[in-house]
């Protein structure tokens, strides 16, 4: 059976997504309703704005579909999609999901001016380090996680990409970039990157 | 690594795929654009029907007003600067606005030359009516594109033609000899290698969206399936009779604009559109759209 990653297609950077899937041999779909969750076997929230997206998914009860769904499938978030998987923002507009135990802030960097290309380092398993250069837009900090949650990239001494059981949150977008390695750590069970627990 | 770079710039305008920006004049309708699911707004002093009205010098809005409306919203907040006036966009990058639009529904401050946006950490939205307009726009540092329209009409008919005149330059681009790409280029006024690009890629190398004369969820859905990536609405929404309702309609439609149940079911019983005009009561030196060069 071809696998197929779902894409949530509310508002936001999206296209970039599906183009990296793509990329990599996977199949995507659009997501804008539970039934287009249904007929995905993994999910990616992508950037765009936190308060729309939350409203949006909202509206259109995406928000009990997807918390059930991530039980068992895996997710990725980038950006915006990390601040939705969060259990706890540093904003009252936004309705986190609480995916993961993490305390996020908003904008944290500031307006678009402060958006930048900067260098992470991305750890694979014990051994290696891979040095990469990503974009983060208006991007959010975090600032707390739970004890379960492992660090798979740091920006100086900072987290950047976290993850747990079958969930990945990344702070900055690898999708503008063509970084492969995220996607393929979440949905490519052939690759090397591939996560283990 | 420089902060300068066309790709970061780009990237903002990815994240706005798929959304809706409105036109807001004050803090009030800011938020009234927030809470209805908006993904950037657009601050300034008149909306463009106010401005056709009103006649005289439109510039660029009082910083004031810009900084409030970025101090109650959390969503990208956008200003518009006058063609050419390079000193306008540097105050609104004082202000570190997210997006800035270089407008032809201001008074143009330059009538050969359009601002260099390379010169920006800011990225600049600018309108098109062809795609050799886009393509100089892009070579000028614009990371996004969007259809000049006929701004404040309420009427979406410039809007679709700009729109379906990019594709079919598009296609017909596609469709050249590697030789023949010179003489189209030359034919257009675009550069080569950004030509060349286009008929590589077979799209616009920056974000497509429509502008200028939306006024209805159905007016979103058209433009979103012609090919726009993102719908701005100007005057359409806050000269509604109930513009929440609208504003939530047209965000509604845009998201599901290839399902017409939803967008039927968002056009329903929303109190009466802004009125609009023909484009034979316009006349033709007051179309905004000839603005530009």
């Amino acid at each position: 059976m071809v696998i197929k990653i779902g894409v949530l297609e509310l508002q936001g950077g999206y296209a970039l997504h599906h183009k990296l899937l793509k990329k990599i041999g996977l199949s995507s779909l659009s997501v804008k309703s539970s039934n287009d969750l249904k007929q995905s076997d993994g999910l990616i929230i992508p950037g765009g704005e936190s308060t729309t997206l939350s409203l949006l998914m909202k509206k259109y009860n995406l928000r009990e579909s997807i918390i059930q769904f991530a039980k068992h499938n895996p997710v990725l978030g980038t950006c915006a999609g990390l601040i939705l998987m969060s259990k706890d923002v540093d904003d009252a507009r936004v309705e986190p999901l609480g995916l993961f135990d993490l305390s996020v802030s908003r904008n944290a960097y500031g307006s678009q001016i402060h958006s930048s290309k900067k260098r992470i380092y991305f750890q694979h398993k014990q051994t290696e380090q891979i040095e990469l250069y990503s974009t983060f837009i208006r991007a959010p900090k975090i600032k707390y996680f739970g004890e379960n949650i492992k660090i798979v990239a740091k920006r100086k001494n900072f987290p950047v990409a976290i993850f747990t059981k079958h969930l990945l949150g990344l702070s900055f977008h690898p999708e503008i970039d063509g970084i492969e390695i995220f996607h393929k750590m979440m949905f490519d069970k052939t690759s090397k990157f591939y996560y283990e627990n | 690594m420089s902060n300068n770079n066309f790709e970061i710039k780009v990237g903002l305008a990815e994240m706005l795929k798929g959304g809706v920006i409105m036109d807001v004049t004050n803090v009030d309708q800011a938020k009234i654009a927030e809470d209805s699911g908006a993904c950037a707004v657009m601050a300034l002093e008149r909306i463009p029907s106010d401005i056709r009205k009103d006649g005289g010098i439109a510039r660029m809005s009082d910083p004031e007003m810009i900084l409030g409306i970025q101090n109650a919203v959390s969503i990208p907040v956008m200003a518009k600067c006058r063609i050419g006036h390079f000193a306008e966009a540097q105050v609104l990058e004082t202000l570190e606005v997210d997006f800035i639009d270089e407008s032809e529904v201001l008074t143009p401050a330059d009538e050969h030359n359009h601002v260099w946006k390379h010169d920006f950490k800011i990225p600049f939205v600018c309108g098109c009516r062809n795609l050799g307009e886009a393509l100089r726009r892009i070579a000028e540092g614009a990371a996004m594109i969007r259809t000049k329209g006929e701004a404040g009409s309420g009427n979406i008919v410039e809007a679709v033609r700009h729109m379906r005149t990019v594709m079919t330059d598009i296609k017909r681009v596609i469709r050249l000899d590697k030789e023949e790409i010179v003489a189209e280029a030359k034919n257009i006024g675009a550069p080569v290698s950004l030509v060349q690009q286009v008929a590589k890629i077979g799209k616009l190398p920056v974000p497509n969206f429509a502008a200028g004369g939306i006024a209805t969820p159905a007016d979103a859905s058209l433009m979103m399936q012609l090919g726009a990536e993102t719908v701005f609405v100007g005057s359409g929404i806050f000269k509604s009779d109930d513009p929440a309702a609208r504003a939530k309609a047209v965000v509604e439609a845009t998201t599901h604009y290839q399902n017409s149940d939803i967008v039927a079911k968002a056009s329903k019983g929303l109190k009466k559109a802004m009125k609009g005009l023909d484009m034979s009561e316009i006349a033709e030196e007051d179309r905004l759209q000839e603005r530009g060069w």
